[in-house]
């Protein structure tokens, strides 16, 4: 009973303090929760494990053994933490698991010259991140790359090891060379996969009012920020990492850590993005389509294929993932945004309509994601409970792990995928509807929203396709 | 109920009652009466030929498993199979496929890097589930295109 109260009085004070952003509910404000928000040891230690983990993992993938199944590295990054991350992370935390990844770590401490003090003077060149490679379109390369490589990827321990090396080179050279967390923001393809799918999450770090912040000329929170965010100037969550610095840094207690509706930063008030952002959510179906079809479709000459890098047939299968990813699918949305265009009766150039409806694509992408890691994960679960129950591979048989049974997953999962694809699709094409009716002026907002949700329904059909058919 | 109210909730009312007879409608095919099959399935890294596998319900089902290569196995997802053999050697087994729908192969012996993810099918009767779920999206657009009332 107390719960509720509590959870009553703190919406409605939440809501009596910013009239214009209702539903919100702010967990910073929560007595018992604060102090673990105000302080920067839980994140500090979590991340801190988190990178024993990440060393050990290293080493596992290096020494361990070659086949994939039985190298823990493989089995803890493919099939247990990537899980989590589409699953769990993203879905309900945004970008959650950037405040406790360990990959930026050492970077960021060489950076700030200490471990907990925050952003206070800054060692390095402190270089601004160059105008060019802003946006996402380095974050689309390194996906495309990952997709080109991803049948040795996550089956080599090897490769994985090296992989998770050279993301941690990266993100130490960067931080050396370039301001606050320049890797994180332009180059880190899990930073790419989460940030804009963060817009759909429903948890959100944001100011409470807008004047107390125009009055502070300090602006001490954007001093503060890792991410180089001013929390009054966010129109979205995708570049926010939930490290909580700006909590800690503003002395007005103006920040709030709430959580909100899914799909808060979606939609018509939330335009208009760039084409850069659009690519890389067309990237991202893409992707989610051909790892559909490499890991868990019957058919054996593409996984050969993707596997042999080098060889000719991997030429051909990098050829077809690339026109997939560069021509087909960009086309195809492309065509729906210009019949859009002419539908809506919109005068906006072709490319910003194509950027604004691209919004339409991030429910359907991420739910893509989520179906497909149902089914490539949950018939290896037992992959896991095995490592778990045997981690240094000694032939240990830890108690209730080892027979764990999850035949069941089996049977649940066709119907799962299913139901995840249409719920994101049905989101999608709600969205796409809202953003017709913003565009419309005197013309029928049914007809204008039709082509961007054709396109939702032709691909939501192909991934069903190839996942349950 | 006022007028405006009433056209407002019909639409919806008429699309969730699609829904359900998408989701429910008994599919018609005609059921064809069991008989034997056999399959002779060549594996090899990481392939099965044939990879897909289509039956009735009801029918009796024999697997021969053929590796090329290397060791390979096949087991199938919800059914108690569980096949293994070595090169040039032949396992089979005969089961009844009585439960319909579609379901995964998978290779059961590590055979090489791209073994998690050998896979094929066997589809026991009409794809139903693939079916619904795209009547159930053409659902979802007519209601996502439906006319607003305010
Ligand atoms: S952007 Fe990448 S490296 Fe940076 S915190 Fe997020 S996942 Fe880690
Ligand atoms: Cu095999």
């Amino acid at each position: 009973m107390k719960g509720v109260a509590e959870f009553d009085l703190a919406m409605r004070s939440a809501d009596a303090r910013r009239g214009w952003r209702a539903r919100r509910f702010d967990l910073a404000a929560l007595p018992w929760l604060r102090p673990f928000i105000e302080s920067r040891w839980p994140l500090f230690v979590t991340r801190s494990l988190a990178l024993a983990g990440l060393v050990f993992t290293i080493l596992a993938g290096l020494l361990g053994p070659r086949v994939g199944s039985h190298n823990f590295a493989i089995i803890l990054v493919w099939i247990a933490w990537w899980t989590a991350l589409k699953l769990v992370f993203i879905p309900l935390g945004g970008r959650s698991w950037c405040s406790v990844c360990p990959l930026p770590m050492p970077g960021e401490w060489l950076q700030q010259g200490n471990l907990l003090g925050g952003l206070q003077k800054p060692h390095g060149l402190g270089l601004r991140w160059p105008k060019k490679l802003r946006g996402a379109w380095l974050q689309s390369g390194a996906f495309l790359l990952i997709g080109l490589f991803s049948a040795v990827t996550l089956t080599d321990g090897r490769v994985t090891a090296w992989v998770l090396l050279a993301l941690i080179l990266a993100s130490v050279g960067l931080s050396l060379v370039f301001e606050r967390r320049a890797f994180c923001r332009y180059v880190c393809p899990i930073g790419g996969f989460t940030g804009p799918y963060a817009r759909f999450a429903p948890v959100e770090v944001r100011v409470k009012s807008s004047s107390v912040c125009a009055a502070h000329s300090e602006k001490t929170c954007y001093q503060a920020c890792p991410w180089g965010q001013y929390p009054l100037a966010m129109r979205d969550s995708a570049q926010c990492g939930l490290c909580m610095e700006c909590l800690r840094a503003c002395p007005s207690d103006n920040i709030a850590l709430s959580l909100r509706p899914f799909g808060s930063d979606l939609g018509a008030a939330h335009q208009p993005r760039g084409l850069d952002e659009a690519f890389l959510a067309l990237v991202m179906l893409g992707s989610a389509l051909a790892f559909s079809a490499v890991f868990t479709g019957p058919w054996g000459w593409l996984k050969s294929a993707a596997y042999q890098v080098g060889s000719l047939p991997w030429l051909g299968y990098s050829a077809g993932f690339l026109a997939l990813n560069l021509l087909l699918l960009p086309g195809l949305f492309a065509a729906a945004a210009w019949l859009h265009r002419r539908l809506s009766g919109s005068p906006a150039q072709l490319g910003k309509i194509f950027a604004q409806q691209a919004q339409a694509l991030y429910p359907l992408g991420l739910f893509t994601w989520m179906a497909f890691t149902v089914s490539f994960a949950f018939p290896k679960f037992y992959l896991v409970a095995e490592m778990l129950a045997d981690p240094l591979g000694l032939g240990w048989e830890l108690p209730g792990l080892a027979a764990l049974d999850f035949g069941w997953l089996q049977q649940v999962g066709p119907g799962l995928q299913a139901a995840i694809l249409l719920a994101g699709l049905a989101i999608s094409l709600r969205l796409a509807r809202q953003l017709a009716q913003a565009s419309v002026t005197n013309r029928s907002p049914v007809l204008a929203a039709l082509p961007v949700s054709l396109f939702c329904v032709v691909y939501t059909g192909w991934v069903l396709w190839m996942l349950v058919g | 109920m006022t007028k405006t109210s009433l056209h407002a909730v019909l639409p919806w009312l008429v699309l969730a009652l699609l829904a359900a007879l998408v989701l429910l409608l008994p599919l018609p095919v005609a059921a064809a009466a069991p008989r034997a099959r056999r399959f002779r399935i060549e594996a090899s890294q990481f392939a099965y030929s044939p990879a897909v596998l289509r039956v009735n319900p009801g029918d009796q089902v024999t697997i021969e498993l053929a590796p090329q290569d290397v060791v390979h196995g096949l087991s199938i997802d919800s059914y108690p199979v569980d096949l293994q053999a070595d090169p040039g050697q032949v396992a089979s087994l005969t089961f009844t496929a009585d439960r319909p729908g579609v379901f995964k192969l998978r290779c059961s012996v590590t055979c090489g890097n791209m073994h998690p993810f050998m896979t094929g099918k066997l589809q026991v009767g009409p794809p139903t589930l693939l079916w619904r779920s795209l009547g159930l999206a053409l659902v979802a657009l007519a209601a996502a295109l439906l006319p607003r009332f305010k």
